[in-house]
């Protein structure tokens, strides 16, 4: 698949230049506030010298090693919310009165905040990898399963009575077509529930403060008050969240450039 | 719906929840293991031991709620004040978008370390953690909300010389409403889980401090009250939220 041509070529490059500037001048400015002493260095170090520190982290295999934990912990467990969320999301989407009478239990379950079950989950599971993937799937469970259901209410009827009329049987019928025309909302909820497994993975290993992870990294550089590590471990965490993001897209255009639904959801 | 089908449906929904109960008693009833404690120990405790109780509210509830609240608000009034110039001018969407997209991919529990170590431990630190935490999903709504007006309603506006004021107020804003409302909702979700793991980590009062409590005096019936405590928490801000929107918008209903 190739790259797609800009839209408007001129609109493009000057959208591109400002958002420099503004990423510079932002820079700039907190690197003012420092340098100029408005604000202390114990509270917000020179924007020059998070840069070099964040830089510094790329030579730690200590880092390294976090960042592959943290990941894995998050990716397991989102797989597993794959596993659950999405049969269970087409069951429902194809049953109403399993909709209606799952659908409780739901919304019982939905607003615990999957922070608040680290306390418990640390006890079943100890600190580790199984404990952290307990949480992401459970947090992940949500979006899979609601942008499922919706990607099956969304379903073009033609298509679901064409298979009814081959003769096509209510599960050979899921799997082939509302499964298949479902997928671009199931990717939707993949995305969102790929941050949010981020999200618990690191809140976890935050409280949790041992096991691995950039969250446990990111707790013992505030306990030994090293501030800049502290900022440069969130600066990091911001740009793992931004490649995790931008791999998701590409994956999306790469498998889904068919449907045109499923891209609407751009900006 | 028919009057029929509507009373199935309430059958059905509560046969169903008296359904998961009953299995939550006999498999806790039957598992051995002190993590799962019955429903039998579990609702007589949320409402004795914490809905009912004065220290309760005092000591875990209103602290938290009140965190939430600052947090929010904060993150409310700064992200649509913010979100509506975004939206409406180009040239400051362009400067300020990539910045914004960048902190946005920063998982909130992330900036718990540098809230720590700029604010301390105090209530500060916990409400400039929600307010910064909750603040994208907000902005980001209102940005596309405010770039979402019609520009005929904008220039009837003007060839009426209503003025700048009252064209953000009663054009703009009103425009913008839906898709705010759409980022507030995700963010009161948001609220509650920073609100929480900012009080797991160090606080003296609040729900997510008790929670902890309870799990290190291995007081598993408490615990597990505090999660249903939570649950409620998060149904009644979402119930709050969504009167505030049907009243803000009832414009929209046809």
């Amino acid at each position: 698949m190739t790259a797609t041509a800009p839209r408007r070529p001129l609109a493009l490059p000057t959208s591109w230049v400002r958002g420099v500037v503004g990423v510079l001048v932002m820079f700039g400015f907190v690197e003012l506030l420092t340098r100029a002493e408005l604000v202390s260095a114990d509270y917000l170090p020179p924007a020059s010298s998070l840069v070099g520190e964040s830089f510094g982290l790329l030579d730690d295999g200590n880092f390294w090693s976090a960042v592959g934990t943290t990941l894995w912990a998050s990716f397991y467990g989102l797989v597993r919310a794959i596993l659950i969320a999405v049969p269970v999301g087409l069951l429902l989407g194809l049953s109403k009165r399993a909709y209606r009478a799952a659908i409780v239990v739901v919304e019982l379950l939905r607003p615990i905040p999957s922070v608040a079950l680290i306390p418990l989950a640390i006890l079943q599971f100890g600190l580790g990898t199984p404990m952290k993937a307990f949480l992401a799937t459970y947090a992940c469970l949500w979006p899979l399963l609601f942008n499922t259901i919706y990607g099956m209410k969304e379903m073009d009827e033609v298509g679901v009575d064409t298979a009814r009329a081959f003769g096509l049987g209510g599960f050979r019928r899921a799997l082939r077509v509302n499964l298949p025309a479902a997928s671009p909302f199931i990717f939707t909820g993949v995305k969102i529930a790929s941050s949010v497994a981020l999200i618990v993975v690191i809140a976890a290993e935050i409280v949790a403060g041992g096991g691995g992870g950039l969250g446990v990294e990111i707790g013992s550089a505030r306990l030994s008050g090293n501030v800049k590590l502290s900022y440069a471990y969130t600066l990091v965490t911001g740009v793992i969240g931004i490649l995790l993001y931008i791999v998701l897209e590409a994956l999306e255009r790469r498998l889904f450039g068919w449907n045109r639904i499923g891209q609407a959801d751009g900006r | 719906m028919t009057a029929r089908e509507r009373l199935g449906d309430v059958v059905l929904k509560a046969a169903v929840l008296v359904g998961v109960i009953a299995v939550w008693w006999f498999l806790a009833n039957r598992s051995t293991s002190p993590y799962y404690p019955s429903p039998g120990d579990v609702l007589p405790t949320v409402w004795n031991d914490w809905l009912t109780d004065t220290a309760a509210w005092t000591d875990s509830i209103i602290p938290s709620v009140v965190r939430i609240a600052y947090g929010f608000f904060l993150a409310a009034a700064g992200s649509i004040a913010l979100g509506m110039a975004i939206g409406r001018s180009r040239v400051l969407s362009e400067l300020l978008e990539p910045s914004i997209h960048f902190l946005r991919a920063i998982p909130p529990p992330a900036l718990l370390g540098v809230s720590l170590v700029v604010f301390g431990i105090g209530d500060v630190q916990k409400v400039a953690l929600i307010a910064f935490g909750v603040a994208p999903p907000i902005l980001l709504n209102t940005i596309d909300g405010a770039r979402s007006v019609e520009e005929l309603q904008l220039e009837t506006a003007q060839a009426y010389r209503i003025s700048r004021w009252d064209r953000i107020v009663r054009v703009i804003f009103p425009a913008a409403a839906p898709k705010v409302f759409a980022g507030l909702r995700v963010s009161i979700s948001l609220a509650v889980i920073l609100m929480v793991i900012s009080e797991l980590v160090a606080a003296p009062d609040g729900v997510g401090s008790r929670i902890n409590g309870a799990a290190r005096d291995f007081d598993y019936v408490d615990l597990w009250a505090g999660l249903v405590v939570l649950a409620l928490l998060g149904i009644v801000l979402n119930a709050l939220l969504t009167v505030v929107e049907r009243s803000t918008l009832r414009w929209r209903q046809p």
